[in-house]
């Protein structure tokens, strides 16, 4: 799917990358915890995380995923905004909770980053 | 940036292009025996504000939409074209530069000039300042796109192109310790410079988060210390080492889940002990050496042939336990 389909899909709102939201998506993770981020996550992924510290950019950065959604409402501050405006990395938050978010995005098709591993 | 690129970049253009290369060439003209009443239908079927008067194929006058208005104004009968238009027209030939029309728009106010051939001073087109803008977008355009390509072409074969038994490039990067608005800057710089060299996305990858999570260790653990990374065609070999204060137990250390790290460092999501683990994963060699009170070495190596065969050896030999 693209992250314009997976936006509508968590009814989020962009906070950066509104002309990147043409880009697909093919997987997803849920995660508070960065290393498990990088240490599970493919790239062209959608992170869906409630941390909201500019690491949560860096790390999308180094893992090179797709987007960051922030669930529960939760909003970066303008620094982590910037950060990612300049490395190209959309933002968006959805005042779902993290467990809808992922259920959500699941029932529509979109396979986790296990899933989507084509060896083991 | 970009913007102030593209204009200087326009400045260059308005030099280098010739009138020749934006005039229209389908060119709507008038005989002087045309009757200006026909001019009306004719500027409006084809919105244009005024048209070149041609006896046979050569230019005698011009005709615009001013001097139509004019004629109407003054309720004045009907006439030949030849009658009203003027004589004396002003003129621009295909190669002469757009400064040249820029110029004489400037000067004269006109709104279209008639482009006529050097040596024959036939009339081979029209020039308006919508054309030389349509003109100029479209130049743009194909340069913007040209330079691209050459400048990816020229990066991807950097290794190639440089002549030399060894070839090896080595970055350096500080880290202060403690300080975690900077926090993965380092491995950030790296992995731009990487992608810059067109080396593969993956290894890239690689380098990039084994080194972030060796630069997050620096940061959590110790007063700073430095990043070395040494990029050859066959291998990328990234050394980080610190003064302090070392590890005491590494065989703990590596076991997944094991940290040490304070409450604070959880609450910017690390600290789940999973560090050295990925860092391990990505390498494709990977040595960590620690004297308590003296400091740590973590020496990375990560080869770019072996990437094929690299993803089953890894996943069998140097996964741990559990995951």
């Amino acid at each position: 799917m693209t992250l314009q389909e997976a936006k509508e899909i968590l009814e989020a709102e962009v906070l950066a990358g509104d002309d990147l939201l043409g880009q697909p998506i093919k997987m997803a993770c849920g995660s508070d915890l960065m290393s498990d981020v990088l240490s599970f996550v493919k790239p062209e992924s959608l992170l869906l995380t409630g941390l909201t510290n500019p690491q949560v950019v860096r790390t999308a950065e180094m893992a090179d995923l797709a987007a960051i959604c922030f669930v529960r409402g939760k909003r970066p501050d303008p620094l982590t905004i910037e950060m990612a405006k300049a490395k190209n990395i959309p933002l968006l938050t959805t005042l779902l909770p993290m467990f809808e978010s992922c259920g959500r995005l699941w029932t529509h098709g979109l396979p986790g980053c296990s899933e989507y591993q084509k060896k083991r | 940036m970009a913007l102030n690129n593209k204009i200087s970049k326009i400045q260059e253009l308005i030099y280098e292009i010739s009138v020749g290369e934006v005039m229209r060439t389908n060119l709507v003209t008038v005989t002087p025996q045309t009757p200006m009443s026909r001019l009306r239908e004719i500027l409006r079927e084809k919105r244009i504000s005024g048209t070149p008067v041609v006896d046979g194929d050569k230019l005698v006058g011009i005709i615009s939409i001013e001097d139509f208005i004019k004629w109407l104004a003054n309720r004045e009968p009907d006439c030949p074209i030849g009658q009203k238009m003027i004589k004396e027209v002003q003129t621009l030939h295909a190669e002469e530069p757009l400064t040249q029309a820029v110029n004489k728009f400037e000067q004269f106010g006109f709104g279209r000039f008639p482009v006529l051939d050097h040596q024959t001073n036939k009339l081979v087109g029209i020039i308006t300042k919508g054309t030389i803008v349509e003109g100029l977008l479209k130049k743009l355009e194909i340069d913007h796109i040209e330079e691209e390509e050459v400048y990816r072409h020229r990066i991807k074969h950097f290794f190639e192109d440089i002549l030399a038994d060894k070839v090896s490039l080595f970055f350096q990067y500080d880290v202060e310790g403690q300080n975690f608005k900077r926090a993965g800057e380092g491995a950030s710089r790296l992995k731009s410079s990487l992608r810059r060299l067109g080396l593969d996305p993956q290894i890239v990858r690689r380098v990039a988060i084994a080194t972030y999570e060796a630069e997050m260790n620096l940061i959590i653990y110790t007063q700073g210390g430095t990043i070395r990374a040494r990029v050859e065609p066959r291998e990328i070999f990234v050394r980080v080492e610190d003064s302090g204060p070392g590890i005491p137990d590494i065989e703990k250390a590596m076991q997944p889940g094991y940290s040490t790290a304070p409450e604070w460092v959880r609450e910017l999501g690390f600290g789940a002990g999973m560090g050295l683990n990925n860092i391990q994963r990505c390498a494709s060699k990977m040595g960590l050496y620690s004297v308590v009170g003296k400091g740590t070495t973590l020496k990375i190596r990560i080869f770019t042939e072996e990437e094929a065969k690299s993803e089953t050896r890894r996943n069998d030999s140097k996964t741990g336990p559990g995951r």
